[in-house]
């Protein structure tokens, strides 16, 4: 029931959109100005092309966000146990999170959690 | 029929023994889904109409003002008059767009906001799914509706729209993190992913009392990295309407901008079903142990009334957020993810792991 549910879910979304997307097709006026179609960029015709290199600074956030989401995967089974594996499970998890602490702690001291 | 406030489980029990004596039990599948899809079609439009009214309304007495007050007594038929408009606007195809990607972004934040809502316990019974890893669940399908944003800022072919969304990627992947640990934190007092079973973990003192001031904690960060992922002031980078226009929605017109915007709602109450659910014990009522009379009266109140009070409340406090705090420039808004709430977030998941070792939890 549980996966059925799910792609219910995913199609009863799809669907919404779609038939409100075409409904809207239908009934909304269309007219045609070539200006109308350029993009809104206050006013001014758009120079060069939009698809260029971006501040690196996203990527190198991008890749810390990596390493640690993937921490909080694993965090989630542990958490789960917990309490049935007692004082075994915390130290273990104290010692994974220290390896990881070091991980941010180097990218603190190499300015890579500063924005420039 | 049995219909009770108090336990939908019978309900949908009732609704399927009928449906199974009329048809074959496929065709019986067939339109229990259609139904639940139906259900869940109708809460989602009510309630993305009713948070666009109350946000405007919120926004109204903070700034001491009326709000909507022509269409309906009180505005009340504002957002629906606005969402008619909006659906006879003209969908502006712009030049050189990425066309494919352009259509498929609202798809995405809706299919997104709809996955999720599905798992979200409103009241005993009344779910449509109940994962046994529906908290891992909910982090991850709300997580996916960024995917939509980064595609309609690429795909608009402006300038402004490709700024708003790599911001909104930065700071929706940061506080991501928040938002994951926030719940870990409580998945440790809890002991279990399954939602049905968290709430029923609550039932002598909700999370929030029960893990005192971890709990506390987690709270705090979780409202701020909810407030951040649903890209709401004061973290409204990905739109700063004094900056980018309208950020990477700037070029959607009609009724594609009004998905984003009822994204955005959705996102938001969903945010707050899960704080609701994961703090203040979800459709559990307010129970003191060995208050048998307190109890009593605390249970006349059907659960859904709880949940949804809970919710809003919730909603609230993210709606004072936003009308109170200026917007925060990018750096500080990372700074603020990686340097503090970061660190002081995994400091109290040990400490609420040390707390449920020693037992110091109620």
């Amino acid at each position: 029931m549980d996966n059925q549910a799910l792609v219910l879910l995913f199609l009863t979304g799809a669907i919404f959109v779609g038939l409100v997307l075409v409904f809207s097709g239908i009934v909304a006026p269309r007219s045609f100005a070539p200006q109308k179609f350029d993009p809104y960029e206050c006013g001014i015709p758009t120079k060069g092309t939009t698809w260029l290199q971006f501040n690196v600074g996203y990527y190198l956030f991008a890749i810390l966000f990596l390493v640690f989401d993937v921490e909080i995967v694993f965090l989630f089974p542990w958490a789960t146990v917990m309490k049935e594996m007692g004082m075994v499970a915390f130290i273990e998890i104290v010692v994974f999170i220290l390896i990881l602490g070091l991980g941010l702690a180097y990218a603190w001291k190499k300015h890579a959690l500063t924005w420039e | 029929m049995k219909f009770s406030l108090y336990d939908f489980s019978s309900f949908t029990a009732w609704i399927d023994s009928s449906l199974r004596a009329s048809m074959s039990p496929g065709w019986a599948v067939a339109v229990e889904m259609i139904l639940i899809g139906i259900a869940i079609l109708i809460f989602y439009a009510i309630v993305g109409l009713f948070l666009v009214y109350a946000e405007r309304k919120v926004c109204a007495l903070m700034q001491n003002r009326l709000g909507p007050n022509r269409v309906g007594p009180g505005g009340v038929f504002q957002t629906i008059a606005d969402l008619v408009k909006l659906l006879f606007v003209e969908l502006v195809p712009i030049k050189n767009a990425d066309r494919a990607l352009f259509n498929l972004a609202p798809f995405i934040v809706i299919i997104a906001s709809f996955m999720a809502i599905g798992a979200i316990p409103f009241a005993k019974g009344l779910q449509a799914i109940d994962l046994n890893i529906g908290v891992f669940y909910l982090i991850a399908i709300s997580s996916m509706g960024v995917i939509g944003v980064l595609l309609a800022g690429w795909a608009s072919n402006n300038k402004y729209s490709l700024i708003g969304a790599m911001r909104s990627g930065a700071q929706i992947v940061s506080y991501e993190l928040s938002v994951g640990l926030a719940l870990v934190t409580m998945v440790v007092l809890a002991g279990t992913m399954q939602l049905s079973e968290i709430i029923e973990g609550q039932r002598w003192g909700w999370f929030i009392f029960k893990g005192h001031i971890p709990a506390v904690i987690a709270f705090v960060i979780y409202i701020i990295a909810g407030t951040a992922e649903t890209n709401r002031g004061p973290f409204d980078l990905a739109e700063a309407e004094s900056e980018l226009t309208a950020g990477y929605h700037t070029e959607y017109s009609g009724i594609k901008f009004a998905f984003f915007f009822l994204a955005e709602y959705m996102n938001m109450f969903i945010v707050a079903a899960i704080a609701t659910t994961v703090f203040f014990g979800g459709w559990m009522p307010f129970h003191v142990y060995g208050w048998d009379g307190f109890n009593a009266v605390m249970d006349f109140v059907p659960p859904l009334i709880w949940f949804l009070v809970k919710t809003f409340f919730v909603i609230f406090l993210m709606m004072w957020l936003k009308w109170t705090f200026p917007r925060l420039r990018i750096d500080q808004l990372l700074t603020l993810e990686w340097k503090y709430l970061l660190p002081i977030n995994i400091f109290n998941l040990l400490l609420m792991a040390f707390l449920v070792l020693t037992g110091l939890h109620w």
